[in-house]
C-alpha cells in the first residue's frame, strides 16, 4: 500500500544552519512513526514545513501519492494534517468550544458564531474518541491534561487525518503521558496516521511503530522499537557512545544551609501556589524537586531567592532569615541562583557577554570603584571565565543574545559558580540544550556538590532529577508529598507521586538502580 | 594564530558599541561610519524632499503657473521651493554674501547681524539638547517619557520664581540656584508618573500625558495669579527675572548666543557618563533593557524607574530653565513650540545616545531657526517643521523604508527599537 | 517562557488583601471627612439648593426643579461614607469593595455640587447633557482603541487621528456647505493615518507607541500648517455647518433622560449604535472571534489558517474610522470651527477610558461617561463662580484619569498579544 505521506528530499537552510538536509520519510495509514532527535537537529523545523509555517528550500511533498505544495497553515489544514504543538495552541481566556470552532467556526444569519451547534460536533468527537472534555469551560480552567485533549480534538474536529504530536508529555506526569499514548494507539487504530516528535527514548520504545532518528538536520537511521535498544538509539541520536549514567559519589552531606519552614506564596489573585513547604538542604548534597510543571516549582524558587513575596512561613541561609530579604541581599549572602528562563532573567540579551558575567556583582569591588564601572577590570574577569568554562564567543564583547543557546547557558553557570557560594538554586539548568551542553552543566553541579555547596536543582526531567540528586522532594499541587533517598526509590515510584499518590507499599532499597539519561 | 586585541582597541570598541546600541539591539561587531549614518540621513534628505513637495502643493502661484503651461508650472515649483529652502538656509545658517560684505565692511553691526543666524540656531538648539536628553535617558532606562513638555512648564516656571522672587544673591550663587530650581520642578514632576509606574503599574505614556495638561494648567493660573507681573492687566505673564539670575549671552544684540549651550553641551556629556561609565547608568539600562534580569540581579524596577523618570523630568525642566534664564527672561504661555514631542524624534534619530541627542538637535534647532525666516519670505507656516520631523522620524524607526527608497543592502541584523508594548506597566 | 502555575487547585487566602482593605477605609473615611469640614461647617441652616432638570433651550421633556434643604443634604452625604468607611475597616464588604468606594466617590461629587449650589441653583440636567456630549469623543476614542487592541495593536495615535478628523472634517464641511461629507472627509482622513499606522506597525512592525506618536506629530503638524494657511486666512473655510439636534418621537418626551439620550446630536445616536455593533460583532460574530484571538494569540490563530495580518489591518483601519468620526464631533458636532490642539488630550483619556473599561465596549462608555461628567462639573461650576480657580477645574479631567488608571491598571485583561508585531516564524 502506497504511504499516505511521503516527503522527498526536504532541505531547508537558515543563516547559518542546515537545518533539514534532504530527508526522506514516509508514514502509512495507521502507522505511529516517531521521529526521535536532539534539541536542535531539525525535528521541528521539518513538522513546521509539513504544517506549512516554513517553506523547503528543495523538495516535495506528497500525500496519497499526490504533488501537493503547502504554502500556509491553511493548506495544511486542508490536506488533512494536524499538529499538536509543543506549547500549546490555546487561547486561554477563550472557551473550550471557541478554541476548537476557532477558523472553521459553525454560524448562523450570515456570521453569527453557532456555540451550541459546535459544542454538539464536539461532544461527538469526545465521544468517538474517548477524550472527555466540557465544551464551556474556558481553556485557562482546566488541567495542562485537558488542555491537551482540546488540542487532539481540534484536529479531529477539522477532520486531519495525519496527526503530528510536537514533544508532547514535556508537561505531563509520567502517567498521563501513558494515557496520551493510550489515546495516540486508538487514533491509530481508528486509521488516523501519527507521526511523533521526541526526544525522550522511553516514549519512543514504548508507543511507536517504527522509529527514525535524525541528526544535525540529517536521517540517520531507522529502526523499530523491537530492534533497537535505549544504548543503540541513545548512541545514534548523538553519534557517539553515550555514558547514560553521571559519575557521583556518595557523600556524607554536612551542616544545614539551607532550611524551608512552612513556605507559603500565593500567586496575585491570591491563590496558594506554595502551600506549606519545608525543606531543608545541607552542605554537599544535591536535593532535587520533582514534580510536573505548573505544581508551584517556578514560585518556590521566586520565593526562596527574593524574587517574589511569600505570604507567610521562614527561609533561612546559613542561620540567617532571609524570607523577605532582597534578591540582592540574598545573593550577597552565598547563593547563586540559575534561573528557569535563562533569556528573560538570566540574561540581558543586547548587553555584551562581559557585563553580563558580572551581572550580579557589577556594583562591588573590583568591579567599581565608588560609582565608576571598572571596564578594564571587567574585561579581564570576562575573558578569565570565557577561558575557564568554555564559552564560545568572539569575543568578551558579544552582544549575548549572538551566542548558542548552550553558549548562553554557560555564561550563566560561569557567572553565578565562579563567586564563592554556599547555596546553588539551580532551576531547569539543562533545558532545551545538546547532550554536550547537559553533560557539561551537569557535570559542574555535581563539582560544586563536591566541594560543600548545597545545591537545590528543580527540573521537571525526571531522569535528570534522578540522576544528579541525593535526595528527593516530590511536589504536587504546591505540595511537598515526600522528601525520599533517591537510592532508595525507583523512577516508576517517584512518577506516581508526581501524581498526588503516595505508594502504600513503601520504598524499599534497590540495589541495581540504573538511571537512564533524558536527551 | 588569531591575533589579541590589546587594551585600546577593546576600549574603542565598547565605545562603538555603545554609540552603535540602542534599547533593545543586539550589536553587531563594527559598523563603517556609512551604515551607522546613512540611515538618519537619508531620513533627513527625504523629509526635506516631501518639505518641498508640500511647499509646492500648497502655493497658490504654482497652481497659477500650472493653468499658463506646463513647463511654467514646473519652472515655479522649482522656484518657490527654491525661494523657501535658500530662505531656511540663509535663516538658519548664514547668508555667504552677507557674511563676506559685513567682513569686509568691518561694521561690528553688520558682522553680528551677518553671523547670527548660526549663533540663533545654536539657541534654539540649547532647550533641544536638554529635552532631547530626557528622553533619551527615559528610553535608555525603558521608559516612555511624553510629559517633557509638561516638565518643560514646570521646570521653567520654578527657574523663574527663583529668577524674580529672590533677590541681593551674587550672580554665582543666584543663576545656578534658578537653574537647579528649574531641573528640580522638572525633577518632580517626572517623579510623580515615575513613582505611580513603580507602584501601581500606571503606564507612563498615559500619565505623563496628562501630566502635560495639568501642568499647562498650573502654569496658567500661577502666571495669571500668583506669579502675575505687577501691571500686566491680568496678562498670563510673569515678572523678568533679576539680573543676578540671568544665564550671560555672549555678544551684543541681536546675537542671543549664551553660555547655555555650553550647559548643555556640558550635561550632555554628564549623562553619557552617567549612562554607560557608572554602575548607576548600568542599572538604569539592566532595567531599561531586560527588567526581568534586573529583578534577578537584585535590583529595584520600581526604583529605578522612579529615579529614571526624575532625572529625565530634571532634564527636561533644564530645557525650560535655560530657555528662561538665558533667552525669554520671563515667563509667558507661548514658551514651547512642542519641544515634547519634537524631543522624541530628537531622542530616536540620535539613536539615544547623547552624541546622537546633540547633533540632532543642533539639526533640528537649524530647521525651526531656519523656518522662521521661511515664513517670512515664503509665507509657509512654521509648522512644516513638525511635519517635516514626523516623517524623518517614521524613516528612521522604520529603516526598512528608507533602505527600500534607496536600495540599501540589509544589515546582518535587523535593528529595531521596542521600548513599550502594551498597557502591563512593564512589571510580570 | 515561564510556565506559571495552573492546575493548582484554587484556594484563596483573601479575596482583597488587607493592605487595600485598610487603604480603601481610610480613603472613604477622608471623603466623609472633607464633606464635613469642606462643605458642611461652611454652610449656613436653612440655606435651599435648587436643581433644574431641564437642560437650557428644551422645551419638550421638561421637568420640575428639585429644590432640597442644602445642610440636612450635605450631613446624610458625610454619614454614608462614614459608615462606609467603618464597615469597611472592621468587616470588609468583599466582592462590593469598589462599588462602595464608587457610592463614597459619588457622595463627594454630589455634596460639592450642592455645596456650591446653596442658596442658589444650578442645571443639572444641564450638566447630565454636556457630560453626554462630553463624553462622546473620549467614548469614541476607546471604541476606537478597542477595536484596534483587542487585535493586538496598540494605538495612541488616536488623538492625532481625531485632531486631523476635525480639520478635515472642518474644512470639507465649509467647502461643501454640507456635514455629512465633512463627517465622511474626517473619517476618511482618520482612515488614511490609521493606515499609516497600519503598514508601520504591522508590515515594518516597527514599535506600535512609536508609530503612533509618528502620527500624532505629523497631525499636530499638518493641522497647524493647513490651519494657518487656509483655515485662519479665509474663514470661508472654517465654518462648517453644525449638526442640530434631531428629538427622537416619544422618547425624547421623558424627562432628564429624554434631553440626554434622546434630543440630541446625531453623534450620540452614533456612539450608542456604535456601542451596540462592536460589542456585538466583538464577542457574537465569526469576525469578532477571529480579530481578538489575534490580539490574544497570533500564533495559535495563524495555525489555524486565520490571516493574522489581513485581520490586524481591518482592525487598525475600522479604529481610524471611528477615530476619525470621533474628530468629527470637536468641529460639526460642537464647536463648529476649527482650532489648533483643539482635541486637548481626549484621544489619550479615551485610552485611558479604554482600559478602565477593561478594553470592552460597555465599559468604555461607562468610563467615558465618567470622565464626561467630570468636565461637566468643570465647565458648570464656572458659571457658578466657584471659588476654585477656572484653570484648576480643568485639570479635573486629567487628574481623574491619573487616579483611576493608578487604581485599575493591571486589574483588568489586556489582550495578551496587545503591542507585540506578529512575525512569522
Amino acid at each position: 500500500m502506497a504511504p499516505i505521506l511521503e516527503l522527498k528530499g526536504i532541505t531547508k537552510q537558515f543563516p547559518g544552519v542546515l537545518a533539514n538536509d534532504h530527508i526522506d520519510l514516509a508514514l502509512n495509514k495507521g502507522e505511529i512513526l516517531a521521529l526521535l532527535g536532539e534539541n536542535g537537529a531539525g525535528k521541528s523545523t521539518l513538522m513546521n514545513i509539513l504544517y506549512g509555517l516554513y517553506q523547503p528550500d528543495e523538495g516535495d511533498i506528497f500525500i496519497n501519492d499526490e504533488k501537493i505544495v503547502i504554502n500556509s497553515p491553511t493548506d495544511a489544514i486542508d490536506a488533512g494534517i494536524g499538529m499538536v504543538h509543543q506549547h500549546f495552541m490555546l487561547i486561554p481566556v477563550f472557551t473550550v468550544v471557541e478554541n476548537i470552532m476557532l477558523g472553521q467556526e459553525s454560524v448562523k444569519f450570515g456570521d453569527f458564531l453557532d456555540r451550541a451547534d459546535a459544542s454538539k460536533k464536539i461532544l461527538e468527537i469526545s465521544e468517538q474518541f474517548n477524550l472527555p472534555v466540557n465544551p464551556n469551560d474556558l481553556v485557562r480552567d482546566i488541567p495542562v491534561g485537558i488542555q491537551q485533549k482540546v488540542e487532539i480534538i481540534k484536529l479531529l474536529y477539522r477532520q486531519a487525518e495525519i496527526l503530528i504530536f510536537d514533544e508532547p508529555t514535556a508537561v505531563l506526569t509520567p502517567q498521563e503521558a501513558d494515557e496520551l499514548f493510550d489515546i495516540m494507539r486508538s487514533l491509530a487504530k481508528q486509521g488516523k496516521s501519527i507521526i511523533f516528535i521526541t526526544h525522550k527514548l522511553r516514549e519512543v520504545l514504548e508507543v511507536a511503530d517504527r522509529i527514525m532518528v535524525i541528526r544535525l538536520g540529517a536521517v540517520v537511521g531507522e529502526t523499530t522499537p523491537q530492534q533497537a535498544d535505549k544504548n543503540s538509539l541513545a548512541a545514534m541520536m548523538v553519534g557517539r557512545e553515550v555514558s547514560l549514567v553521571v559519575e557521583k559519589e556518595t557523600k556524607v552531606p554536612g551542616d544545614i544551609v539551607v532550611s524551608i519552614r512552612d513556605l507559603l506564596v500565593t500567586d496575585k489573585y491570591q491563590n496558594i501556589v506554595v502551600d506549606h513547604v519545608s525543606l531543608d538542604v545541607r552542605a554537599g548534597e544535591v536535593v532535587g524537586i520533582a514534580g510536573v510543571q505548573g505544581n508551584g516549582q517556578t514560585e518556590l524558587v521566586e520565593a526562596i531567592t527574593g524574587l517574589r513575596k511569600s505570604a507567610g512561613g521562614q527561609v533561612t541561609l546559613m542561620g540567617r532569615d532571609i524570607t523577605h530579604a532582597t534578591p540582592r541581599k540574598i545573593t550577597e549572602l552565598g547563593s547563586a541562583h540559575v534561573p528557569e528562563d535563562r533569556q528573560m532573567d538570566g540574561l540581558v540579551l543586547p548587553f555584551p557577554t562581559a557585563e553580563n558575567l558580572v551581572l550580579c556583582t557589577y556594583y562591588k569591588k573590583p568591579f567599581s570603584k565608588g560609582a565608576v564601572l571598572q571596564y578594564q577590570i571587567i574585561l579581564e574577569h570576562a575573558k578569565r571565565l570565557i577561558h575557564d568554562f568554555d564559552i564560545r564567543t568572539p569575543s568578551a564583547l558579544t552582544p549575548v543574545s549572538n551566542l548558542s543557546g548552550g553558549n548562553q547557558q554557560k555564561v550563566i553557570i560561569a557567572r553565578e559558580l565562579s563567586r564563592p557560594i554556599q547555596f546553588l538554586m539551580a532551576s531547569q539548568p539543562t533545558r532545551g540544550l545538546d547532550v554536550g551542553s547537559i553533560e557539561y552543566i551537569h557535570k559542574r553541579l555535581v563539582q560544586k556538590r563536591d566541594e560543600g555547596c548545597a545545591v537545590l536543582l528543580v527540573s521537571p526531567e525526571l531522569d535528570e532529577v534522578m540522576e544528579l540528586s541525593d535526595r528527593i522532594a516530590v511536589m504536587f499541587r504546591g505540595k511537598i508529598l515526600a522528601i525520599v533517598d533517591s537510592q532508595l526509590v525507583t523512577k516508576e515510584q517517584v512518577g506516581l507521586m508526581m501524581t498526588g499518590e503516595i505508594p502504600e507499599e513503601g520504598f524499599h532499597a534497590n540495589e541495581n538502580r540504573v538511571v537512564e539519561r533524558t536527551f | 594564530m588569531k591575533r589579541e586585541p590589546n587594551k585600546f582597541e577593546e576600549a574603542g570598541q565598547v565605545l562603538l558599541q555603545e554609540i552603535n546600541e540602542t534599547g533593545d539591539e543586539p550589536t553587531t561587531q563594527k559598523r563603517s561610519l556609512w551604515s551607522a549614518i546613512a540611515i538618519p540621513v537619508l531620513a533627513i534628505l527625504t523629509g526635506l524632499i516631501i518639505g518641498a513637495v508640500l511647499v509646492a502643493a500648497t502655493s497658490t502661484s504654482v497652481y497659477e503657473a500650472f493653468e499658463h503651461s506646463f513647463g511654467e508650472g514646473l519652472r515655479t515649483i522649482f522656484i518657490e521651493v527654491f525661494t523657501a529652502y535658500k530662505a531656511l538656509f540663509t535663516g538658519s545658517i548664514g547668508d555667504p554674501a552677507k557674511i563676506s560684505n559685513a567682513l569686509g565692511s568691518g561694521d561690528d553691526r553688520l558682522i553680528r547681524a551677518a553671523f547670527n543666524p548660526f549663533l540663533e540656531s545654536l539657541v534654539q538648539a540649547t532647550p533641544y539638547i536638554f529635552a532631547g536628553l530626557a528622553v533619551a535617558l527615559g528610553f535608555r532606562s525603558g521608559l516612555f517619557n511624553i510629559g517633557v513638555e509638561g516638565q518643560l512648564f514646570i521646570g521653567a516656571a520654578c527657574a523663574t520664581y527663583v529668577g524674580y522672587a529672590i533677590t541681593g544673591l551674587p550672580f554665582i550663587i543666584h543663576m545656578p540656584l534658578a537653574f537647579l530650581a528649574g531641573a528640580l520642578g522638572g525633577a518632580l514632576w517626572g517623579f510623580i508618573p515615575g513613582l505611580l509606574k513603580a507602584t501601581t503599574g500606571g503606564h507612563e505614556v498615559i500619565n505623563t500625558i496628562m501630566m502635560n495638561y495639568i501642568a499647562f494648567r498650573l502654569t496658567e493660573w500661577l502666571l495669571s495669579g500668583a506669579m502675575t507681573r505687577p501691571g500686566s492687566g491680568g496678562m498670563p505673564i510673569s515678572p523678568l527675572i533679576q539680573e543676578s539670575a540671568q544665564i550671560p549671552q555672549f555678544f551684543q544684540s541681536p546675537i542671543r548666543f549664551h553660555l547655555g549651550f555650553f550647559i548643555a553641551l556640558g550635561v550632555a556629556w554628564l549623562v553619557w557618563w552617567l549612562l554607560f561609565k557608572t554602575k548607576w547608568g548600568l542599572n538604569l539600562r539592566t532595567v531599561g533593557a531586560n527588567p526581568r534580569a534586573a529583578k534577578y540581579a537584585g535590583l529595584s524596577i520600581g526604583k529605578s524607574y522612579a529615579i529614571a523618570m526624575a532625572i529625565s523630568g530634571a532634564l527636561a525642566g533644564m530645557a525650560g530653565g535655560v530657555q528662561i534664564l538665558a533667552v525669554n527672561r520671563s515667563m509667558a504661555l507661548g514658551l514651547s513650540s512642542g519641544y515634547g514631542f519634537d524631543s522624541i524624534a530628537l531622542a530616536l534619530i540620535g539613536n539615544n545616545h547623547p552624541l546622537g541627542v546633540v547633533l540632532t538637535s543642533i539639526l533640528f534647532g537649524t530647521l525651526r531657526n531656519g523656518a522662521t525666516r521661511m515664513m517670512v519670505v515664503s509665507k509657509i507656516p512654521v509648522d512644516i517643521v513638525d511635519v517635516m520631523q514626523a516623517i524623518i522620524l517614521m524613516f528612521v524607526a522604520a529603516p526598512a523604508i528608507i533602505r527600500s527608497l534607496y536600495r540599501l543592502r540589509k544589515p546582518k541584523q535587523e535593528e529595531e527599537t521596542a521600548f513599550v508594548s502594551g498597557w502591563g506597566g512593564g512589571q510580570s | 517562557m515561564t510556565t506559571r502555575s495552573q492546575i493548582i487547585q484554587r484556594k484563596k487566602i483573601y479575596e482583597i488583601p488587607p493592605t487595600r482593605k485598610l487603604f480603601l477605609g481610610i480613603v472613604e473615611l477622608l471623603i466623609a471627612l472633607v464633606i464635613l469640614l469642606g462643605f458642611v461647617i461652611n454652610t449656613e441652616p436653612n440655606t435651599l439648593t435648587r436643581f433644574v432638570m431641564t437642560p437650557g433651550g428644551i422645551d419638550i421633556g421638561k421637568m420640575p426643579d428639585w429644590v432640597i434643604p442644602t445642610l440636612p443634604t450635605l450631613i446624610i452625604l458625610t454619614i454614608i461614607p462614614a459608615l462606609i468607611g467603618l464597615y469597611q475597616l472592621v468587616r470588609g464588604f468583599g466582592r462590593a469593595t469598589n462599588g462602595m468606594v464608587g457610592l463614597s466617590a459619588l457622595c463627594l461629587i454630589f455634596g460639592f455640587i450642592t455645596w456650591q449650589a446653596s442658596g442658589t441653583s444650578v442645571n443639572l440636567a444641564g450638566m447630565f447633557t454636556s457630560a453626554v456630549l462630553l463624553a462622546v469623543p473620549i467614548t469614541l476614542g476607546a471604541f476606537s482603541g478597542v477595536l484596534s487592541e483587542r487585535a493586538g495593536v496598540v494605538n495612541i495615535a488616536i488623538e492625532g487621528m481625531m485632531l486631523m478628523g476635525s480639520m478635515i472634517g472642518s474644512l470639507i464641511g465649509s467647502i461643501t456647505n454640507n456635514a455629512w461629507i465633512g463627517l465622511v472627509g474626517a473619517i476618511l482622513s482618520g482612515l488614511l493615518l490609521s493606515l499609516i499606522h497600519a503598514i508601520l506597525s504591522i508590515k515594518y512592525k516597527i514599535n506600535q507607541v512609536i508609530s503612533g506618536t509618528v502620527i500624532n506629530i505629523f497631525s499636530a503638524g499638518m493641522t497647524a500648517f493647513i490651519s494657518q494657511k487656509y483655515l485662519q486666512t479665509n474663514q470661508a473655510l472654517n465654518s462648517p455647518p453644525l449638526f442640530t439636534r434631531i428629538p427622537i418621537p416619544g422618547l425624547a418626551k421623558i424627562p432628564l433622560l429624554g434631553p440626554m439620550f434622546f434630543n440630541t446630536n446625531v453623534f450620540v445616536y452614533l456612539t450608542f449604535i456604535l456601542l451596540i455593533v462592536i460589542q456585538v460583532a466583538l464577542f457574537s460574530t465569526r469576525w469578532g472571534l477571529r480579530l481578538r484571538s489575534v490580539g490574544e494569540h497570533p500564533r495559535a490563530a495563524d495555525t489555524l489558517g486565520i490571516d493574522v495580518i489581513r485581520t490586524r489591518y481591518e482592525a487598525v483601519l475600522l479604529s481610524g474610522i471611528v477615530a476619525g468620526l470621533a474628530g468629527g464631533f470637536f468641529t460639526l458636532g460642537s464647536v463648529g470651527r476649527f482650532n489648533e490642539g483643539m482635541t486637548a488630550g481626549k484621544g489619550f483619556i479615551g485610552l485611558a477610558a479604554m482600559i478602565f473599561g477593561n478594553w470592552r465596549p460597555l465599559g468604555a462608555m461607562g468610563a467615558g461617561l465618567i470622565f464626561g461628567f467630570a468636565d461637566a462639573i468643570g465647565s458648570k461650576l464656572l458659571l457658578l463662580g466657584s471659588a476654585i480657580p477656572p484653570q484648576i477645574m480643568a485639570m479635573a479631567p486629567y487628574l481623574i484619569t491619573m487616579i483611576v488608571l493608578a487604581g485599575f491598571i493591571g486589574k483588568g485583561d489586556a489582550p495578551a498579544a496587545d503591542g507585540e508585531p506578529y512575525e512569522k516564524e
